[in-house]
């Protein structure tokens, strides 16, 4: 293992403590684990709070600041954080007009962010959940824990801070948010395995030659392995398999926003010929990309490779979309 | 009878074995996981050490377990902290204020601390989870403590050809037939140091 680390116990910590050198708009508390924008009370704006396991950044403490997050909950390497953060966090930016929890669709984000929300609002404050779902790599998700959270929540974020730097209401935030989801659809391919500092090897073995299909955000591995496949291909692949569910919940040619999202070991240069194709099989499908994204924001530590999230935008998400933005990961307008 | 001590001695024994297996419990989450188990517990264990060596030594033994569980919920993270921190907590409110408990008490209250993890998880038996080695532990508590440990055991090794249908294993479908559940695993880690302290105290 050839790390950038102090040490695998150390890690996050070491992580926030950088954040907070390079970011002194950003209120860090490196113990204990929470990332606040330093105005977060100051508007009299809903709070915006999300969090998860560490090892997916920027996601979330880089999506922290103006028009984004108020507060952001970093857990261990790929572990969700723990009820005290979030409980935390809540009351660090709660002005008065209540806090959504954006939560990623996994078993322990789920339960912790459960528990943060009860004792919230023991504490009297207003607390409202939306769970980000927008992997269609998983089927049968009866016999699941449900579709993973993944690029969409970037969308969710985005969307709903936006809404929330206007002023609205926290019904009206979370309604969004919840929408943004609903709209959202992603599929995820990975080139190689991801090393979590715990474990110094990577998480399953991944021969030359060869990709996997369906992958989440975990190192975790795809649904299917199949032999390596041409930028065109993979973007045929996980372009229709996007398609095919949004095509469920909507117009088949309505414009989309675009995330071409890096797993984190994918050079740009690769992410963006593969925008190319994904643009390319989106035109023959008669669908037009309204805005996109290309980058890493939602990533698995070193893993190559790549997902690609749509959501079905109306004028109203793209206009939240386009307002400004000031976090370290994300800005424009301002 | 069972007296706080005797629940001191069962989280300290669950903490040592943890540390003992860390490493084959993050090995066996590798396959099927997120490759951290061993290393969650191993801090959250570490953090109920830490908090009942500071903790007054005359609390009863539900409260010995009730600031173990909230302990876990605290520093664990993921699924099993919540989901450990639940069966800890919630056996150790069943178990009241009393000084001393009989191990029927403790029989009853563990069935409700493992249903209170049944409905936080929303699992069920052969889904592939931690459920899978505590249903047939505490039901084995009726004959002996051994009994559950190994009953436990066995249910842990029993998970290998299950697919799993909660957490995050179950995105990988067919793909999770083959591979040890690690919290079934480590639940049976928990009998298994309940058994060996209480044989250490003269039970069965």
């Amino acid at each position: 293992m050839r790390m950038l680390i102090n040490s695998p116990q150390t890690v996050v910590a070491d992580a926030l403590r950088g954040m907070a050198a390079a970011h002194p708009e950003l209120d860090v508390d490196v113990e204990r684990r929470v990332v606040v924008r330093r105005d977060a009370k100051a508007g009299g704006r809903v709070g915006v709070v999300s969090g998860g396991g560490s090892g997916h950044e920027p996601l979330h403490a880089g999506f922290v600041g103006h028009g984004m997050l108020s507060a952001a909950c970093p857990g261990e390497v790929f572990t969700s954080p723990v009820p005290d953060q979030m409980v935390r966090a809540a009351a660090a930016v709660d002005s008065g007009q209540g806090v959504l929890f954006v939560v990623k669709n996994y078993t322990g984000d789920v339960l912790n962010f459960e528990m943060a929300a009860e004792l919230a609002e023991e504490d009297g404050l207003r607390i409202e959940r939306v769970l980000v779902d927008d992997d269609v790599a998983v089927t049968d998700s009866l016999f699941t824990a449900g579709r993973r959270g993944t690029g969409a929540t970037l969308f969710v974020e985005k969307i709903a801070g936006a809404a929330a730097e206007e002023g609205a209401p926290l019904d009206r935030v979370a309604a969004l948010a919840r929408r943004v989801d609903a709209c959202s659809r992603s599929f995820g391919v990975a080139l190689s395995a991801c090393t979590t500092p715990a474990k110094g090897s990577p998480t399953f073995d991944l021969p030359d030659g060869e990709l996997e299909l369906g992958i989440g955000i975990h190192g975790e591995p795809g649904r299917e392995r199949r032999p390596m496949m041409s930028a065109r291909e993979i973007a045929e692949v996980a372009v229709g398999a996007v398609l095919e569910e949004l095509a469920q919940i909507g117009p088949a040619d309505g414009p989309v926003l675009a995330l071409v999202n890096g797993m984190g070991a994918t050079p740009l240069l690769e992410l963006y010929g593969f925008h190319a194709e994904v643009v390319r099989v989106l035109a023959d499908r008669g669908v037009p990309v309204a805005r996109a994204l290309v980058g890493n924001y939602v990533t698995s530590l070193d893993m190559a490779g790549c997902s690609v999230t749509l959501c079905r935008a109306d004028e109203e998400l793209l206009r939240l979309w386009d307002a400004p933005v000031r976090t370290a990961a994300l800005r424009w307008g301002l | 009878m069972r007296d706080a001590e005797f629940f001191r001695r069962w989280m300290a024994a669950a903490a040592t074995a943890v540390e003992r297996e860390a490493d084959r419990l993050t090995e066996l989450d590798s396959p099927i996981g997120d490759a951290d188990h061993g290393s969650n517990l191993l801090r959250g264990f570490t953090a109920v050490r830490a908090a009942l060596e500071a903790e007054p030594t005359d609390a009863a033994p539900g409260a010995v377990l009730q600031l173990a569980g909230r302990t876990l919920i605290s520093t664990v993270g993921g699924a099993s902290g919540p989901l450990y921190g639940t069966l800890l907590r919630r056996t150790g409110k069943a178990l009241g204020e009393s000084p001393e408990v009989s191990d029927e008490e403790l029989r009853a209250a563990l069935s409700e601390g493992v249903g209170a993890v049944a409905q936080l998880g929303g699992a069920a038996p052969g889904d592939k989870t931690m459920l899978d080695a505590l249903l047939p532990g505490v039901a084995a508590l009726a004959t002996s403590y051994r009994a559950a440990g190994v009953a436990a055991e066995n249910g842990a090794l029993a998970t290998v050809p299950m697919r799993a249908r909660k957490g995050r294993a179950s995105y990988l479908g067919e793909r999770s037939v083959g591979h040890q559940d690690p919290g079934a695993t480590s639940s049976a880690l928990l009998l298994g140091a309940l058994a060996d302290v209480a044989e250490q105290a003269g039970a069965r």
